[in-house]
């Protein structure tokens, strides 16, 4: 290659683009194709596999719970809150102006059943578990969750009021299967 | 180089053919390092020597150790009552993590202080920065390995700090982990990247020093080698020299491993990992702590990631940050006394990080965390423009000798003030 560029160079004008230069950058493109064609299954290979994805639904029976009471299931490795809430609680969140919430959302668009709060107990800044969920827990500034790790406050509704948190706890997909069954996932 | 070197014929028959022995006589033998080298300069080889020691005890380590959630605490503990030594090598590859932090940051803060980033050394010392990012990397990994609850909610913690990228992040944190929390796929995959990782830095380590034998050491007045009266060869005297510390350094070590084997740790993890039980406390190791200071001192969870990558990224540019074209802080009278100001916000930075975000902690992380990034961002430049140097020796075996009374009359510089300034770090 090195020793036969030259006569290239002399047998073309200077700047005009010749067989050799569009053979190369031919040859360039599909090298760097085949190297992401390539690359592509390795990096896919990390992704949740199969029977992991699998494991995405579980059921809990919610007649024990009592109001006022919360309890903590675990659904794809991470615990989900749910709590009955008491009128006080239900009322709280309601009464809070969305003006006053970094992460605006209504109460009732993060329940189906007001009594019922289900979220993941995930905190949204760096994913600890956030403390309220037993009794004697701290529950924040606002009657919700606090997560120790880095001061995030949660309110009745599981939204974030204080704290480095970006959002509101997330709500996981859920459906009540009937008066005492809820299916998570 | 064309006279044999070595007596032996065996040994000139090799190297005749591949020629390790010259290579060898080049680079540890004649090499020529400037005379005067202080114990500072031993940190280097100390850090490649504790490199060695982890990689070593880490294949041992790896000979018993389970990679998956419901056999790697037990394993560890495996390790620790079982197998012949096993607590031994366990607690020297533990602690010798935390021995290989100390000599590298006393490494990069005696760069710090005699200006070994400055041309033309930047690119030897952006080789430095990546292995510093490489060994954080590779110290997370491991930490997450004996599967107790700090390590655990360090990987969970750490992992979601990938969230915070916008748009993908979500996306990217759940390939990082395999699955939807840190699991079993995460603890298997990051034993992999764990045993990886070293051997990444050694290639990294390889072009850190042919950068470094290309244009050879920095020393402690910062002026350029003039002629050979400046050097010395490496071996003897800096094997000999590098020994010394050496020494000191396993008997660090060694008061660790035996007397306080965990001491740097955290009791909490030897409770094996719950995903469900978030500690109350929870604190990185103590290397991480300023990085997690500055991560806390911002009120904003992506904020707060941007400003901790940037808190070591913004040692890629300091070779231009700092104006001065003066090396050795001997000769900056200024510069020398913001050195000393740094390094105490960096212990501050450390305090701030091993205690909770609360009450006075809040306001002193941050002013602290203002301040690291003033010191290259305000401090550093402008002192380029400002400060008066002081006048640099002749050369450096002039100021050696002047220092050492006048032995050579004819190598007395005119400034004899200049060498044996006290140099602090000395």
């Amino acid at each position: 290659m090195a020793d036969t560029a030259p006569e290239s160079d002399q047998a073309s004008p200077q700047g005009e683009e010749t067989r050799r230069d569009f053979l190369i950058l031919a040859a360039g493109a599909m090298s760097a194709m085949a190297a992401i064609g390539v690359a592509w299954p390795l990096i896919e290979t990390m992704n949740p596999s199969a029977d992991v994805l699998a494991l995405s639904s579980t059921e809990v029976d919610i007649s024990e719970i009592e109001v006022g009471q919360s309890v903590t299931v675990k659904w794809r490795g991470k615990p989900v809150f749910i709590r009955r809430r008491t009128q006080e609680e239900i009322d709280a969140a309601r009464a809070v102006p969305l003006d006053d919430l970094s992460d605006p959302e209504s109460d009732e668009a993060r329940v189906q059943q007001a009594e019922w709060l289900i979220l993941v107990g995930v905190c949204t800044h760096l994913g600890c578990i956030p403390l309220g969920n037993k009794i004697g827990d701290p529950r924040g500034d606002f009657g919700g969750w606090f997560c120790p790790c880095h001061g995030s406050h949660y309110d009745t509704s599981g939204r974030i009021r204080v704290g480095p948190a970006p959002n509101n706890l997330a709500v996981p997909e859920y459906e009540f299967l009937d008066d005492t069954l809820v299916r998570i996932g | 180089m064309t006279t044999p070197l070595h007596r032996y014929r065996i040994v000139q028959w090799i190297d005749y053919r591949l020629p390790i022995f010259s290579w060898t006589n080049e680079h540890l033998v004649e090499y020529p390092a400037p005379r005067n080298l202080n114990y500072w300069w031993n940190f280097g080889s100390l850090a490649g020597i504790m490199l060695v020691v982890q990689i070593i005890t880490g294949i041992i380590l790896a000979m018993h150790y389970t990679p998956h959630v419901d056999y790697a605490f037990n394993s560890t503990e495996h390790i620790m009552r079982d197998v012949e030594w096993g607590w031994m090598m366990r607690y020297l590859h533990a602690n010798g993590a935390s021995m290989f932090f100390v000599v590298v940051y006393i490494h990069i803060f005696r760069g710090f202080y005699y200006g070994s980033y400055k041309s033309p050394r930047e690119i030897l010392w952006w080789m430095g920065v990546l292995i510093l990012f490489l060994m954080m990397g590779s110290s997370f990994l491991g930490y997450v390995l004996p599967w107790g609850q700090m390590s655990f909610w360090a990987a969970t913690v750490i992992t979601n700090l990938i969230s915070a990228i916008p748009w993908i992040g979500e996306t990217l944190v759940q390939w990082l982990w395999g699955g939807f929390s840190v699991a079993n796929p995460t603890l298997n995959r990051f034993f992999s990247l764990h045993y990886l990782l070293p051997f990444l830095l050694c290639a990294v380590v390889f072009i850190h020093l042919w950068a470094l034998h290309h244009r050879k050491s920095n020393n402690p007045l910062g002026i350029d080698v003039k002629s050979p009266k400046d050097t010395i060869p490496f071996s003897p005297y800096y094997t000999v020299k590098d020994l010394v510390g050496l020494g000191v350094m396993f008997f660090v070590l060694a008061i660790f491993v035996f007397y306080l084997p965990n001491f740097l740790g955290e009791s909490i993890n030897y409770i094996k990992a719950d995903p469900l039980v978030t500690p109350p406390h929870i604190v990185p190791e103590w290397y991480f702590l300023p990085y997690y200071a500055i991560l806390r001192a911002v009120p904003d969870k992506l904020g707060g990631v941007i400003a901790m990558v940037a808190s070591i990224a913004i040692l890629f540019v300091l070779p231009w940050l700092d104006t001065s074209k003066v090396r050795s802080a001997r000769f900056r009278p200024i510069y020398k006394q913001f050195f000393w100001i740094f390094l105490a916000d960096c212990f501050v930075l450390g305090w701030v990080g091993a205690n909770p975000v609360e009450g006075s902690f809040i306001l002193i992380g941050r002013i602290a965390t203002v301040y690291y990034f003033a010191h290259f961002l305000i401090i550093l430049p402008l002192l380029g423009k400002f400060e008066r140097t002081k006048p640099l020796p002749e050369s450096i075996h002039q100021a050696v000798l002047a220092k050492k009374g006048g032995a050579d009359a004819s190598g007395a510089p005119p400034d004899s003030s200049a060498g044996s300034s006290p140099g602090g770090a000395a």
